[in-house]
């Protein structure tokens, strides 16, 4: 298991290395003066030239990069120009908010599919097949902006069950004391049961929005990897010896469907990371995807920069992290190794 | 008479597909005695393991029964209640199948997958599930079994994975076995391994076996009664030694001639004319085997009768071979 | 990986490919929907700038903010213009900016996994390298590195997309090249004397197309949604040109306030486009390999 694991990391470090490369590239490819584009728009020919001094970009591309691995190694992804704040602090600070919302997206996004899948499975040709079936094709169709904002029309101009769409919290109250940065985790830490009340209010559009978006991929994996498990032979070896409905579905046939759905979450992942941005615009949610708009928008490019290396580093690691999961389940990758 | 186990009386079995029905099964009876050994022989295709599959209830959704009761213990399992079929199924009546590989859950242990079938079928309390198990693996024969309960599938022989399979069968202590095609794909000492072993424990069990093949041979040598079956049809049946001896349906004594013997040369290997009927046919003949048959006369036409030759000798056809007593035939309509 | 089976170089048969499309077409009505679809798209591409009833940038402000009505079917936006004339008219911006990128991406993709499948060797390695590295990206996030490292225009939209699905153009071009490689034809044409550029052009090439075209229409969709999400935070696309993405954002504050038009058709404009293309997709990879059907 172990062995398996630091094999697995050892993969990981052409990818990180690939991403860094590119990520440099990315703001040494500027068309143009990259010197300008950092000093940004405002700056005279002065300050160019002592920006393109003070970041290197006069010296050889080589000893740029070397000086830019250097840099990342010390955790200093720059200064942003238009807060005047590091970067990195910046993303650290926002990087709870992205991922609180994310992982609940992520949440809702299984606990629909993944039963709508099995049932989809397991009546072949029902009303809930046809349904599952739907619901993927329109899934994969619907832009993730215009989910949240027919669910932002609905829920909170129509009928007024949800909050205003602005932000993790209400103005009311007051951010419970950090300790993970979810707000629903350090609110119950806290004894805040309003704060953690104030803060799933906010939560349930963004974090459905992302579910419906990623529930597409995930049913559909499930449902096509269930039919092909129900029909294998050990299910019928199963069935054969009189086990339980529910210990042939789930216990038996469940849990080798569940394989290549979380090889799907690889992708699912990639999405997911993407939606994460737009749908921060929609909601005012105070998180590295709109840190990284507002700065693009702004032509401030260091936080740009350090919001897609943060990404790519985040998406690795999470492979990395399911790989290990499938190796868990699968004892035929731990032992055949 | 011996009490009957298992009785399968004229079971006429169809599968819808896309490209027709499939008249898989049609008028199928046997019948199996408490602790007998029963071969039920054919060429692929011939319905064996849909017969099997109906009297386990797994057949696939696409199949349906249109006629015929399979009476087990006096239940006519076709008609009886789910609940009532949840304490035969496993339990009463086991199955084992051939690829015992891939019939096995790869990513379980096999002492759980065994666990499984006793905590099921309520054999022991569950603290005492795994040493049970244990003692499963042992009794077929698996050595070092309390450290192979850990292991998958994948890490054993073909012939390992059939012992547990046989050990998930016999965990609830059934009092029938269908064992389908169960040393296909073993070598050939392994092979008889396994069938000593299945016909160990069924004599310690009083336990009854129907046991599939394609193998004439195989039954010839492992059986008490032989059931064969062409093309969804059964068309003979009869006690192992007399039908091997004096086989009175064309397509048995084609079969027996068919079969390898140490002792024959290849060129002596007969081969059986013809094919099986598409059974998709909606213009089927009345005999199944009629349009391969060298014996075929104008009144294979006619619906099959069904011929008693003595007590136990079941013959469906209208020119059988001749007996080696012309005495006590009796031909009466089906 | 593909499992198809390898078969021997098409021969190319037009009477035979008509009669197969139609047949696909009429066994599966939602496919037929969608090439209606499809048409209908094309078609407003082509004539929709012509044929609208109002210009689609000149603003009234006296008509702002109008519900749908008689007059204005979709309404009117903030600065009075007409909405249906925009979604209409804005069928041709997204429609050019998706064709575009996919069949960049086509010879980009196509070409590198086939010179990857069929030499194999360092080829393979590097074309293997870059597909991992563009691959340990969430695709999106590149894509925004990608227009704001090379310039917020719409021609860098187009080839940051392009960028970000040569991976899988990749791939597909390379199990397919790579499998035909170790059949026997590629053996026996080599033998016979050909030369490998023949080999690539008459052998390879004709098999390994049918499979891309199924892709390239499934990315038609993901093309239009990654274009409209950069415009959608402002990439690419500027106002006042219509276009569905930016659209949806100029009329997102509105749909707080009660104002649901701005946003709705644009939005819903968009999902039909791209449901259309993903079930034209699935069509097709129907009709060119029943097997992969889910």
């Amino acid at each position: 298991m172990l062995t398996m694991t630091i094999k697995r990391l050892a993969t990981a470090i052409p990818s990180l290395l690939g991403v860094v490369i590119v990520t440099f590239l990315l703001t040494r490819a500027l068309p143009g003066d990259p010197a300008a584009y950092f000093a940004g728009p405002a700056a005279t020919p002065q300050a160019i030239q002592e920006i393109r001094a003070k970041l290197g970009l006069d010296k050889p591309l080589i000893e740029q990069f070397a000086r830019y691995v250097v840099d990342l190694a010390h955790g200093n992804l720059g200064t942003s120009l238009t807060t005047g704040q590091p970067v990195a602090t910046e993303l650290r600070n926002r990087l709870p908010a992205s991922a609180e919302l994310t992982l609940l997206g992520l949440m809702v996004s299984i606990l629909i599919a993944v039963p709508l899948g099995i049932l989809a499975a397991t009546k072949p040709n029902s009303i809930i097949d046809h349904a599952c079936r739907l619901i993927s094709t329109l899934g994969v169709s619907l832009p993730v902006f215009f989910t949240g904002l027919i669910l932002i029309y609905v829920f909170y101009y129509l009928t007024g069950w949800a909050p205003a769409p602005l932000g993790r919290l209400d103005v009311f109250y007051t951010d419970p004391p950090h300790v993970t940065g979810f707000f629903l985790i350090d609110s119950l830490i806290a004894g805040q049961p309003d704060t953690f009340m104030a803060a799933l209010k906010q939560l349930i559009l963004p974090a459905l929005t992302l579910g419906i978006f990623s529930l597409a991929p995930i049913a559909r994996m499930t449902r096509a990897s269930m039919l092909a498990v129900l029909s294998s032979d050990f299910i019928r070896t199963a069935r054969a010896s009189g086990l339980s409905p529910y210990t042939v579905i789930i216990t038996y046939a469940f849990r080798n469907a569940m394989l290549p759905v979380i090889t799907t979450l690889g992708m699912v992942f990639s999405f997911l990371l993407g939606a994460n941005v737009l749908v921060e615009k929609v909601f005012a949610w105070p998180g590295i995807g709109s840190y990284a708009v507002e700065a693009l928008l702004a032509s401030d490019f260091a936080p740009v920069q350090g919001f897609v290396l943060t990404m790519a580093v985040l998406y690795i690691m999470l492979n990395l992290f399911i790989d290990v999961l499938f190796g868990l389940i699968d004892p035929r990758v731990r032992l055949e190794a | 008479m011996t009490s009957s186990v298992l009785s399968v009386e004229g079971l006429s079995v169809e599968f819808r597909t896309r490209s027709g029905i499939v008249h898989a099964l049609e008028n199928v009876s046997f019948t199996v005695s408490k602790g007998e050994t029963v071969a039920l022989v054919g060429e692929s295709g011939s319905g064996k393991s849909v017969t099997a599959y109906a009297v386990m209830g797994i057949l696939d959704p696409v199949a349906r029964v249109t006629v015929g009761r399979i009476v087990f213990d006096g239940v006519d399992l076709l008609a009886a209640k789910r609940s009532d079929l949840a304490a035969i199924r496993g339990r009463a009546i086991a199955m084992i199948f051939q690829n015992p590989r891939t019939a096995l859950n790869p990513i379980r242990p096999v002492g759980k997958q065994i666990g499984d079938m006793l905590i099921r079928h309520g054999k022991a309390p569950r603290r005492n599930v795994p040493e049970q198990a244990v003692e499963m693996l042992r009794a077929v024969g698996i050595t070092d079994p309390a450290r192979r309960a850990q292991a998958y599938p994948f890490e054993m022989s073909g012939g390992m994975c059939q012992r547990v399979m046989i050990a998930i069968a016999l965990a609830a202590k059934p009092s029938l076995l269908i064992a389908d095609e169960p040393t296909t794909g073993l070598d050939v000492t392994t092979q008889a391994v396994i069938m000593d072993l299945i016909k160990d424990l069924a004599g310690k069990m009083g336990m009854a076996t129907i046991f599939i093949t394609h193998d004439l041979a195989l039954a010839g040598q492992r059986s008490d009664r032989v059931v064969v079956m062409h093309a969804g049809h059964v068309v003979e049946t009869a006690p192992t030694a007399k039908l091997l001896a004096h086989p009175r349906h064309p397509y048995t004594a084609e079969l027996i001639a068919a079969t390898p013997d140490s002792a024959q040369n290849l060129e002596e290997l007969a081969a059986i004319a013809g094919s099986l009927p598409d059974l998709r046919r909606t213009d089927l003949p009345p005999c199944r085997y009629s349009e391969r048959c060298s014996r075929k006369i104008a009144a294979c036409d006619q619906p099959l009768p069904q011929a008693f030759l003595g007590a136990s000798h079941l013959v469906t056809c209208w020119n059988p071979l001749p007996s080696e007593n012309a005495s006590g035939t009796r031909v009466s309509a089906a | 990986m593909t499992d198809l089976a390898v078969t021997s170089p098409h021969e190319w048969n037009p009477g035979a490919l008509y009669r197969q499309v139609r047949y696909v077409l009429g066994e599966n009505p939602i496919t037929l929907i969608a090439f209606i679809l499809f048409v209908l798209i094309v078609l407003a591409a082509v004539f929709g700038p012509h044929l609208v009833p109002y210009d689609p940038l000149a603003s009234n402000t006296a008509e702002a903010l109008r519900p749908p009505s008689a007059h204005h079917w979709f309404g009117t936006d903030q600065l009075g213009r007409d909405i249906f004339s925009r979604v209409v008219v804005a069928t041709r911006l997204d429609f050019l900016i998706a064709i575009t990128s996919v069949a960049l991406v086509f010879l980009m993709g196509g070409l590198a996994g086939v010179a990857a499948g069929f030499f194999g060797g360092w080829t393979d390695r590097i074309v293997g390298r870059i597909a991992d590295t563009i691959m340990a990206f969430p695709l999106f996030v590149l894509a925004m590195g990608i227009v704001a490292a090379l310039g917020n225009t719409v021609q860098n939209i187009v080839i940051a997309t392009a960028i970000v699905n040569f991976p899988l153009y990749a791939r597909i071009a390379r199990a397919e090249a790579s499998v035909r490689r170790e059949a026997g034809f590629v053996e026996a044409a080599r033998l016979s004397g050909n030369s490998d550029w023949r080999i690539l052009t008459f052998q390879i090439l004709p098999n390994v197309l049918p499979i891309l075209v199924v892709q390239m229409s499934l990315t038609m969709g993901y093309a239009i949604l990654n274009a409209a999400g950069l415009s959608f935070i402002g990439l690419g696309v500027r106002p006042p040109t219509p276009e569905w993405g930016i659209m949806v954002a100029e009329g997102a504050q509105f749909m707080v306030s009660g104002e649901w038009w701005n946003a709705t058709f644009p939005g819903a404009a968009l999902m039909l486009a791209v449901f259309c293309f993903n079930l034209l997709g699935d069509g097709l990879r129907d009709m060119i390999d029943p097997r992969r059907r889910t």
